[in-house]
């Protein structure tokens, strides 16, 4: 049995259909990327995932359990982690603090502990940093730990986040545009990250722009336009798919077949910096008129 | 400690010698060194009922502090709680003739049920919003409790017992009481439950990603508020043994409110400055009689614009 499994997922706002019938799984440890233009649907699918929008229609399960309806904290309880694609961390707390919130949910103190710094309080407030340590560590933080996160730059945010979503200890992790706005070597330390992460037998669903990374890290590529899967399939497969070269590059299949990382680190700095994440809307130009989805 | 085994690839900076000093542990036994000490430099009725006033107020911003300034909830009608805890310990003593020791049990009891009752349908609100409601729920209780009998109508309630006799032992009372609760607060405010707060007020998508159950968390930071607001009532009808509806005006919940922000949300220190300038800077200046709110005004007006962060803001470092 599969660890996550969508079929035949649905969610339209009012009139305008952002998903069309998707439908994926995800085996254990097994990493899915999802791509497709700007405004396909990815992220609205990582909201339906993890709770945050309520599916129109379809079935999204983990585990056989039924996810639409829960909470999001209730789905984060089966072991659902996952990062923003413009980056949500605490800034105003510390950076141990960002990643001390991946122990809320298995970290075991009531608030009499709390309130009489029972043993059970300093040992579980010992823990908690020593994880928070353990993951910045994982991901390779140098930036000030004890610092607020908003002082962090960039990259290191990312990682931040990542590092929470892992103290989490989640079955699924799922990261959008983990490589957005990062430098090449950047991009290179996040692939090594993600096949670490896939080490320690955490599934990954990945969002992703570059074609390098998902290409290279990816065991399964799903394809969205316009809201509707057009693909599905291994990443040599996929890339192949003339359905997937029409409609995803606008006919252009060098970027699929080369990916120059220059090119395509330029276009994702410019989506990492704008949150409405324009990027590559002239690369999919034919499929971009529905970029506000 | 087992946690200095872990490899650091970061740029800790070790804290300054100024921040160890100014840690909360040292800030608050001085703190407590100089309400303890007070009495002993002036001693009249009037000085000690300041004092009083004061500490009570310390431990209302404390309570507030946990609403707003941990968990970001805009509150406007906080001494809603106050004036719950204030009448039902003042209730029970006076109609039940019980001592007013005896009526804590009850006054934890029906500000949880009041906290939980005003929480629950108004945190699903966010910021302007929840700001609105509570000011109106802040204000129905003021108004039932001028219109019901059981609460002696507009001239309130008298005769209300003392907890402990003469205004001195009174005093060092009050001092004990909401030195713990305000170090109680601060223990919140560093366990699992008060991070979970700060990270309702940071983000409350990204908490509630992470697992936080973010209603509930607010529930919770609302109820301890409430429990803090009413014991914080219970010392204000045994100081002054008489309350009725005027002392819980908007204005109080404004001034309390005013107290948290100017010390520093979030900081225990700062809310404990904020509450003792917010309650002695009046009677400093009341020498100038009918200038004296004038003056008051002027005066948070330059605080605000000299050190918005508050007098004694929150730590952006941790301290390891």
């Amino acid at each position: 049995m599969s660890l996550l499994s969508v079929d035949d997922l649905r969610l339209s706002f009012g009139g305008l259909v952002a998903i069309d019938g998707l439908s994926f799984s995800v085996g254990e440890a097994e990493i899915v990327s999802v791509i497709g233009p700007n405004g396909a649907g990815k992220t609205s699918a990582f909201n339906c995932v993890t709770g945050f929008y309520r599916p129109t229609s379809g079935r999204i399960t983990l585990r056989g359990r039924d996810l639409p309806g829960l909470r999001p904290s209730a789905i984060a309880g089966l072991g659902v982690a996952r990062t923003f694609q413009n980056l949500r961390l605490f800034g105003e707390l510390s950076v141990l603090d960002n990643v001390r919130a991946g122990s809320h949910l298995w970290l075991r103190q009531s608030v009499l502990d709390a309130l009489l710094h029972t043993p059970r309080y300093r040992r579980s407030e010992r823990e908690c940093t020593e994880q928070a340590h353990h993951w910045l560590d994982f991901v390779g933080l140098r930036g000030d730990r004890y610092g607020q996160a908003r002082a962090l730059p960039y990259g290191e945010q990312r990682r931040t986040e990542i590092a929470r979503a892992l103290a989490r200890r989640p079955d699924l992790l799922l990261l959008d545009e983990p490589a957005a706005g990062l430098n090449h070597g950047e991009k290179a330390e996040m692939l090594d990250l993600i096949r670490r992460i896939q080490a320690l037998g955490v599934a990954i669903v990945l969002i992703e722009h570059d074609m390098g990374l998902v290409m290279e890290v990816s065991e399964r590529v799903v394809v969205l336009n316009f809201g509707r899967e057009i693909a599905d399939g291994r990443p040599e497969d996929v890339r192949r798919d003339p359905a997937v070269i029409e409609a995803y590059l606008g006919g252009d299949p060098a970027v699929l077949e080369e990916s120059a990382p220059e090119e395509t680190v330029l276009e994702e700095q410019t989506a990492g910096q704008d949150s409405a994440g324009k990027g590559d809307s002239a690369k999919a130009d034919s499929a971009g008129g529905d970029a506000h989805a | 400690m087992s946690a200095t085994k872990v490899r650091r690839l970061g740029t800790d900076s070790p804290p300054s010698r100024a921040s160890k000093l100014l840690q909360n542990r040292w800030a608050g036994l001085a703190g407590l060194l100089v309400a303890l000490l007070a009495p002993f430099v002036d001693a009249t009725p009037y000085a000690l009922s300041v004092m009083t006033s004061a500490a009570i107020a310390v431990m209302l911003a404390a309570g507030l502090n946990i609403v707003v300034g941990y968990c970001g909830l805009l509150d406007l009608g906080y001494v809603a709680f106050f004036a719950v805890g204030a009448y039902t310990s003042g209730v029970l003593a006076t109609r039940l003739e019980l001592p007013l020791l005896a009526t804590v049990p009850a006054v934890i009891v029906v500000t949880v049920v009041a906290g939980i009752v005003i929480g629950a349908p108004t945190l699903r609100l966010r910021s302007d919003y929840l700001a609105i409601v509570t000011l109106g729920f802040g204000e129905i209780i003021r108004i039932t409790a001028n219109n019901l009998d059981v609460t002696g109508g507009p001239s309130g309630i008298y005769g209300i017992p003392h907890l402990v006799e003469g205004p001195v032992a009174f005093y060092y009372l009050t001092v004990v009481v909401v030195s713990l609760a305000v170090l109680g607060a601060a223990r919140l405010g560093r366990s699992r439950l008060g991070r979970a707060w700060r990270f309702v007020r940071e983000d409350e998508d990204a908490a509630e990603a992470m697992g936080v159950h973010t209603y509930r968390v607010k529930l919770a930071a609302y109820v301890a508020g409430a429990v803090w607001g009413g014991l914080a009532g219970v010392l204000f009808a045994a100081h002054l043994s008489a309350i009725s509806p005027g002392s819980f005006t908007f204005l109080s919940s404004a001034l309390v409110l005013m107290a948290v922000v100017l010390g520093g949300m979030g900081s225990t220190p700062g809310v404990v400055v904020g509450a003792v300038v917010i309650s002695v800077l009046p009677e400093i200046l009341r020498d100038l009689a009918d200038y004296r709110f004038f003056l008051f005004g002027v005066l948070l007006i330059a605080f605000m614009l000299l050190r918005p962060q508050g007098l004694w803001p929150a730590r952006s470092k941790e301290v390891p």
